[in-house]
């Protein structure tokens, strides 16, 4: 069973301030042409910004395995979905 | 201050089964929140993958700083219900509970508010997709697609913010009446996670929506 | 020996309206849903027969052609979301999943009496939208057909839709948290019935998949009602983006309405063949692999879409893949009935029917995974004698079985055994003789949704009607006999059966609380030591 954790005001001040820097970078970055590189960049910290609020915010780092296997199940389903349509929407006029 | 200890329902063996029930279950549900969402990302990878000049030059009509700013203010909001979930589970006044969570509500009306705002921009440049849509650029019916998912992944993330709001006021009634502490915060856990879920949510949505195409 | 009805029990209980309409007690919530799901599965059925009357002849005459597109469309939109799907998980899974695991309820009995309301919601604004004008898309509702050609009631349609797949996932949550968090004590996983291992994977497909055709339904409506246009070609929108949403769901859908009728027949197997399940854990293992394998296949839904040739070489290659699961449980059972001890009640009936339909079904199914095959026959009779074999085959004898088997537990009463095995050849007989020959109509080329046909087909499809006769009067028969059986059925004992299971260890009907003291499992889930060999008499232990 899940004990109750308290996490200190200094790791949620910390968190928020990792958050609102990441908002500014990916927002700067958009407008540097880094060509192809750019919607990986900002995808990366896009999922690091999420990362943060469900581990910190949400608790997930002190929840139980439980928790992270549903969460993560979702995630992985949610990239089959995107991932074998646009696999589809990707190759389909390749055969002529 | 003495705060109510939680009653365990009939069907529960304890208050520990029950608190851990009810958490599962608010995660459970967010992995139907994951995929409800998801089926949208889905349409709007498929088309950006289709159409990503078209996508890139429609991007460029939203206002990167309102998002921007909407951004930090969501985020803002998370922290601030972090610190009112913090203030039950370490017994602090009911009133700084309620404090937390009235900023908490006041920073989701703001975003609401700036949602509007753009909305209402939105519609005088003859941006809303249907009849009256009017795109001066190029590929205007693949800006049109953009469009519909623009609005229709915002105004389903807008809903949510509603809903959410309504889940704070509930909570903020039941703080002012003591009704949270130590031994029993679960609904202001619970609803937290609502909370920062629709927060995640967004964190995708604004690179996504806003931030293609602008070099 | 005489059995005795407890004294009190959660129907006696309380009377009155509102103590049904208001109740949390998951039995009662489980017996609204019956009554709901009987109904919707009576209009169906009246669908069923208008189309099959349509087909006696092959010159279209008894109704237009826009009135057959609308039969068949909304015999599918009933029959799937408003019967099969809630069927077994929302009448036998609500009503025993506590029970089998020793709990005195569902973790949510609150949200388990919202989902029932939700679901008559949604299936009052479907009916409704069926009965001032109907709709025609097909129960697929693909686009653009959907969004702009079709002019019938696709919006409130699919809104009842929308509605009743949160009734859905309010069920599978409460199943979820329920089966996590609620055993009995010495309740390990691989002492759960395999019933709830069923229920369980059913469970997490539903939350997976039931949000992605929710948000695809309500785009189609915001299509066709704002010009939302994510699917209009003349934008640039992909028919095919709307299949892959659909079917994501669509599938997987498919698996939600077979596993629980899998969990079902394993429990009849083990008690008409007095043996444990052979090989439990690779039968509870399947159930998990069918889930997840489940979602990986969608895509031979549209071989002949005009998708990606190599994403249709892949989706092929998993589909012959989630047959391996399938035939895991086949083999289990069938080595279950080796050396067991056999008897020939009727619910065992109903599952050895189930055995050897869906085993057809199934294997038809493999047929349609290989693309070269599919590409003859999609679109014909050949798939609509697949999915019946299975979901028909399947899924309702399974659904049957179940409810003759848990009757007396349910309801305290016997139904009338010789009757009840009556019903059970008639409905094997007259299923065969309506959906085999259908299996020839597609093989031949009849394609499926149309209300003429060459008349060559027409002897096959005299035969199909006639078989659907016959198999109606075999539904129409246990509805009569087990309602007969409430006011003059013999009173039934705990364990009439001998089966083992927590729901056998305590009253028929059960008390309100399930169990006067919370049980303690101190075996495995098929072991019979202690029950009694002997239906008929009171389970010790």
């Amino acid at each position: 069973m899940p004990a109750e954790h308290v996490a200190p005001v200094r790791l949620y001040l910390a968190v928020f301030a990792c958050l609102l820097g990441l908002t500014a970078l990916t927002t700067a970055i958009a407008f540097a042409d880094l060509g192809r590189l750019n919607t990986v960049i900002m995808l990366a910290i896009a999922v690091t910004k999420a990362t943060l609020v469900a581990l910190f915010f949400m608790h997930l780092w002190w929840n139980e395995r439980l928790t992270r296997v549903a969460i993560g199940g979702a995630l992985a389903w949610l990239l089959l979905l995107i991932g074998l349509t646009l696999a589809d929407v990707l190759t389909r006029a390749t055969l002529g | 201050m003495a705060e109510l200890a939680p009653t365990v329902a009939h069907h529960f063996d304890d208050a520990e089964q029950q608190r851990e029930a009810a958490t599962f279950g608010m995660w459970v549900f967010l992995v139907t929140e994951v995929m409800f969402f998801g089926g949208l990302f889905t349409a709007y990878v498929a088309y950006r993958a289709l159409y990503p000049d078209a996508f890139g030059h429609a991007s460029n009509h939203l206002d990167v700083r309102l998002g921007t700013t909407n951004t930090a203010v969501l985020i803002t909001s998370s922290l601030t219900m972090a610190l009112a979930v913090r203030a039950a589970q370490v017994g602090e006044a009911p009133s700084r509970i309620v404090r937390w969570l009235a900023a908490t509500m006041l920073l989701g009306a703001t975003f609401l508010g700036i949602k509007l705002f753009e909305y209402g921009h939105k519609f005088h440049e003859g941006l809303v997709p249907g009849p009256a849509f009017t795109y001066t650029g190029p590929d205007a019916r693949q800006a049109q697609l953009f469009f519909s998912l623009y609005f229709g992944m915002t105004g389903l993330h807008a809903l949510h913010m509603v809903i959410g709001l309504a889940l704070l006021g509930w909570l903020a009634r039941q703080a002012i009446r003591g009704r949270f502490g130590p031994a029993f915060h679960t609904p202001i856990e619970n609803c937290g996670l609502y909370w920062h879920f629709v927060d995640i949510v967004w964190i995708f949505l604004f690179p996504l929506l806003y931030l293609i195409g602008r070099h | 020996m005489e059995a005795r009805a407890p004294a009190v029990h959660y129907l006696n209980v309380d009377y009155g309206v509102r103590s049904w309409l208001f109740t949390t007690d998951h039995k009662r919530i489980a017996l609204l849903y019956l009554g709901t799901i009987t109904l919707m599965f009576l209009i169906g059925g009246i669908f069923a027969v208008l189309i099959r009357l349509e087909l006696l002849t092959p010159a279209g005459d008894l109704v237009s052609a826009d009135t057959y597109n609308k039969l068949f469309t909304m015999h599918g939109i009933v029959m799937l979301f408003f019967f099969l799907i809630p069927s077994i998980p929302a009448v036998l899974g609500n009503f025993l999943v506590p029970m089998m695991i020793g709990a005195r309820d569902l973790a949510f009995p609150r949200l388990n009496l919202l989902s029932w309301y939700i679901f008559v919601l949604g299936a009052a604004v479907s009916l409704w939208a069926m009965l001032t004008g109907g709709v025609d898309t097909g129960w697929t509702f693909y686009t653009p057909y959907s969004t702009s050609a079709s002019v019938t009631k696709v919006i409130p349609t699919a809104v009842g839709i929308f509605i009743s797949g949160f009734s859905s996932m309010l069920t599978g949550l409460n199943f979820i948290v329920t089966i996590h968090k609620m055993r009995a004590k010495g309740l390990t996983w691989f002492r759960l019935p395999l019933f709830i291992w069923a229920h369980y994977a059913t469970s997490i497909i539903i939350m997976l998949g039931t949000p992605v055709i929710a948000i695809t339904l309500l785009l189609v409506a915001l299509e066709r009602g704002f010009h939302l246009g994510i699917f209009d070609p003349a934008l640039g929108g992909d028919p095919l983006l709307f299949q892959h949403l659909f079917w994501f769901y669509s599938h997987p859908a498919v698996y939600i309405m077979i596993l629980p009728g899998m969990g079902v027949v394993s429990e009849l197997i083990a008690c008409f063949a007095r043996r444990p399940i052979f090989g439990y854990g690779f039968v509870a293992a399947s159930s998990l692999m069918i889930a997840v394998l489940g979602f990986l296949v969608w895509g031979h839904h549209m071989f002949t879409s005009g998708q990606s040739v190599y994403t249709a070489f892949v989706f092929s290659f998993l589909s012959m893949l989630v047959a391996i699961p399938s035939a895991v449980k086949v083999f289990n059972w069938t080595a279950t009935l080796y050396r067991g001890s056999i008897a020939w009640d009727s619910p065992m009936l109903y599952a050895l029917g189930f055995i050897g339909l869906f085993t057809m079904g199934g294997l038809t199914g493999l047929f349609l995974a290989c693309l070269g095959v599919d590409v003859h026959v999609h679109d014909t009779y050949f798939i609509v004698a697949h999915f019946h074999y299975i979901m028909v085959g399947g899924t309702i004898m399974a659904y049957l079985g179940g409810i003759h088997f848990w009757w007396p537990k349910i309801t305290g009463r016997m139904y009338p055994e010789p009757l009840a095995k009556a019903a059970g050849l008639i409905v094997f007989l007259g299923f065969n003789l309506t959906f085999f020959p259908q299996f020839i109509l597609g093989y031949l080329g009849m394609p499926r949704r149309y209300h003429v046909y060459p008349p060559e087909f027409q002897a096959l499809n005299v035969l199909s009607t006639a078989g659907a006769s016959i198999l109606g009067v075999g539904y129409l028969l246990p509805l009569c006999y087990l309602l007969w059986s409430l006011r003059y059925g013999p009173i039934a004992s705990a364990n009439p059966w001998g089966a083992a299971g927590l729901e056998w260890r305590t009253t028929s009907p059960p008390p309100t609380e399930n169990f006067p003291t919370p049980p303690v499992v101190v075996r495995d889930a098929y072991d019979l030591d202690g029950v009694a060999a002997a239906p008929g008499e009171v389970a010790v232990g």
